[in-house]
């Protein structure tokens, strides 16, 4: 067992997936000999070779749709796109043919890819460099979206993704890739897809949070007799760990870094509504990014969801 | 060397080539005050084909540009305190410090907004090239990009389009021969960029975008086919970058590129190459040059001021212009 951050966690699962596996292969732009933007790729070149490490033109729409191509038949690719933002000119392919493959051949086919991808507010840039664009993925049928908190778990479910018969967009938060260390083992271990895991038990409320937040929403709830759900897979998604807990606590708060219109915890809020409305003792909170596009440091401070704002909406609901 | 222009606008040219020099290396300098809160991308060693080009465009004509912005916006007519005061956030930045360096916008120089999405912009000055003939203006729309940007489809969907259309745009391409650290080498087959042109019934042609007076010369060729009717042109223009693919510094000890070809190009610096012809060939005088040279750097110095001293942009303005 060694220490580590989340940029060498999922490194260390391409590499044990890439020995386990000749099918697996890596491709995106400067993956091989920069080993990736983050470095998250960093060595893979040197062991794999250029026949399984990739650089590729820079060409999102073509790298996505060739590495379909590849899955379709016999691969397990796993494509880097650089930054969320960048991922859109490559929507085309994972919307009308990734996510509708399996469909398309009556099941014949399936679509075993991973496309990996920064995302979110962490390196202090506007746009594209800072898009949290999730809810636009979870719409689409035919593709599972993935959202690790942890190095621990960024290495167990990237394995649980790649080895996924079909399309996983793997959302990796820019910035917890340095800023937490934790235990992560060597070797085989999965986490299940699908799957939301209770970070804390607690009665009172209900925290539901997936990556960046998570850390955040720890924090805010200091003192709260809460529950905190780290989501960790968005779609398909454990609408019974979430229904258990709000039958328990009777109080639900959702915490996003997304714009709040449209964003993710307006499904999950739906769902809790539809199925354990009675239960409510309050309503429903989403403590979220703004519905703006992303600006410079200082706008940014007061755009990202902080513990203050978490804690608030929390008294609120536990008050109402 | 040609040697059909005027002394002033000779002296114009190297101006703008200057500005953007000093504007960039002002950048260098300031930027580990970490005052300046926004990646940039800097065009040191590239600062020809900026002035090159626009030297041929009036006000409201249109550029599209990219990550690595400054110099087109620069040498469009922009003036640098609204870009100085953008790079420190501040709302006073002609995106109101909400965009940075990446995001420049000046609608009254014809500059809708620069984005980073590679390629992204090329489109974009294909439809303003249609509007301008839709709506009987003479304008023309040039569309900046870098050799990466020629490996995403909408660089080639755009010249097929902009030629079926006969539309007054000029492809400007910088070929650097990198994207970040990919040498154009590993990302396509080996041809000039300008000959994709031929595929769509393009002219192309490739020229040492170091040479100030060869970029003014092919740009004014394009930019009059483009004014005349005579449809777009694609200019690849080979040349350097200095620094590394973001920030400051210098990226000549992390082995991205060789450094030998990194020492050639120092030497193939088009400032002072143009520098050294106007001196020799053109009768411009030292003390002209200088007088330019104190010139520039007092506005660079007024723009700094103005942006450090604009204030924030207020919270409340978040979800506004959305
Ligand atoms: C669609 C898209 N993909 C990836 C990136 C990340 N990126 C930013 S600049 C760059 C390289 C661009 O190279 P080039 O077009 O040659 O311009 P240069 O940086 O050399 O000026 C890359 C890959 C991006 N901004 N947009
Ligand atoms: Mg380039």
């Amino acid at each position: 067992m060694a220490t580590m951050n989340m940029v060498h966690a999922i490194n260390l699962a391409l590499k044990e997936e890439m020995q386990r596996d000749k099918d697996v292969v890596i491709l995106g732009e400067d993956v091989g000999r920069d080993g990736g933007v983050f470095r998250v790729t960093e060595g893979l070149l040197e062991q794999f070779g250029e026949a399984r490490v990739m650089d590729t033109p820079l060409a999102e729409s073509g790298i996505v749709g060739t590495a379909i191509g590849m899955a379709v038949y016999g691969l397990k690719p796993v494509a880097e796109i650089q930054f969320m933002g960048f991922i859109y000119p490559a929507a085309d392919q994972i919307f009308n043919h990734a996510a509708r493959i399996r469909s398309r051949s009556r099941g014949r086919y399936s679509v075993p890819m991973v496309i990996r991808t920064p995302y979110g507010v962490g390196i202090r840039s506007p746009e594209h460099h800072s898009e949290s664009s999730e809810a636009h993925f979870c719409h689409m049928p035919g593709i599972k979206v993935v959202v690790p908190s942890s190095p621990y778990y960024a290495k167990g479910l990237l394995i649980s993704a790649i080895r996924d018969p079909d399309p996983v967009i793997f959302l990796e938060s820019t910035r917890l890739y340095r800023m937490i260390k934790e235990d992560v083992p060597e070797g085989e271990y999965t986490v299940p897809l699908g799957k939301a895991r209770i970070v804390q038990e607690g009665g009172q409320v209900t925290v539901i949070s997936w990556g960046s937040m998570l850390q955040k929403t720890i924090k805010a709830i200091e003192g709260v007799d809460a529950e905190v759900i780290d989501l960790m897979t968005l779609n398909p998604f454990d609408e019974e760990a979430i229904f258990n807990s709000v039958k328990k606590t009777g109080r639900a708060v959702v915490v996003y870094e997304a714009p709040k219109t449209g964003g993710f915890g307006a499904e999950i809020s739906a769902s809790i509504a539809e199925d354990a409305m009675l239960y409510l003792k309050g309503p429903i909170k989403r403590v979220t990014g703004y519905d703006a596009v992303l600006p410079l440091p200082k706008l940014e401070d007061y755009y990202m969801p902080s513990t203050e704002r978490i804690r608030k909406a929390i008294d609120e609901v536990m008050q109402y | 060397m040609r040697n059909d222009l005027s002394k002033d606008a000779l002296k114009r040219l190297y101006a703008v080539m200057l500005t953007i020099r000093r504007f960039e290396e002002r950048v260098v300098s300031l930027y580990p005050e970490q005052e300046m809160k926004c990646p940039v991308h800097l065009c040191i060693g590239q600062e020809a084909i900026a002035a090159g080009v626009c030297a041929h465009l009036g006000t409201e004509d249109y550029i599209f540009s990219t990550h690595r912005s400054h110099g087109h916006c620069i040498a469009k007519g922009m003036d640098l305190k609204p870009i100085a005061a953008e790079l420190y956030g501040r709302s006073d930045g002609c995106s109101r410090g909400r965009g940075g360096s990446m995001h420049l916008a000046d609608p009254e120089h014809g500059i809708p907004g620069t984005s980073a999405i590679v390629g992204g912009c090329i489109p974009l000055a294909v439809g303003a090239g249609l509007s301008s003939v839709m709506q009987g203006h003479a304008r023309v729309s040039v569309a900046f990009f870098g050799d990466g940007a020629a490996d995403e489809g909408t660089f080639h969907e755009s010249l097929n389009f902009a030629s079926l259309k006969k539309l007054p745009v000029v492809f400007v391409c910088e070929d650097n021969y990198y994207a970040t650290n990919s040498p154009r080498s590993a990302r396509q087959p080996d041809i000039p960029i300008a000959e994709k042109g031929r595929g769509y019934a393009i002219p192309g042609i490739t020229v040492d975008g170091n040479d100030v007076l060869l970029v003014h010369q092919a740009a004014e060729e394009a930019v009059m086919r483009a004014r005349s009717g005579g449809g777009p042109t694609l200019l690849e223009f080979t040349t350097y970058r200095w620094k590394a693919h973001v920030g400051p510094n210098s990226d000549i000890d992390e082995g991205c590129r060789p450094a030998g070809a990194h020492e050639r190009w120092l030497k193939k610096c088009p400032l002072e190459m143009f520098q050294r012809y106007l001196l020799e060939h053109a009768a411009v005088s030292a003390e002209e040059l200088e007088r330019i040279s104190v010139r520039v750097d007092r506005e660079i110095d007024e723009a700094v001021v103005f942006g450090k001293n604009s204030p924030y942009p207020d919270a409340s303005e978040l979800t506004e212009y959305v």
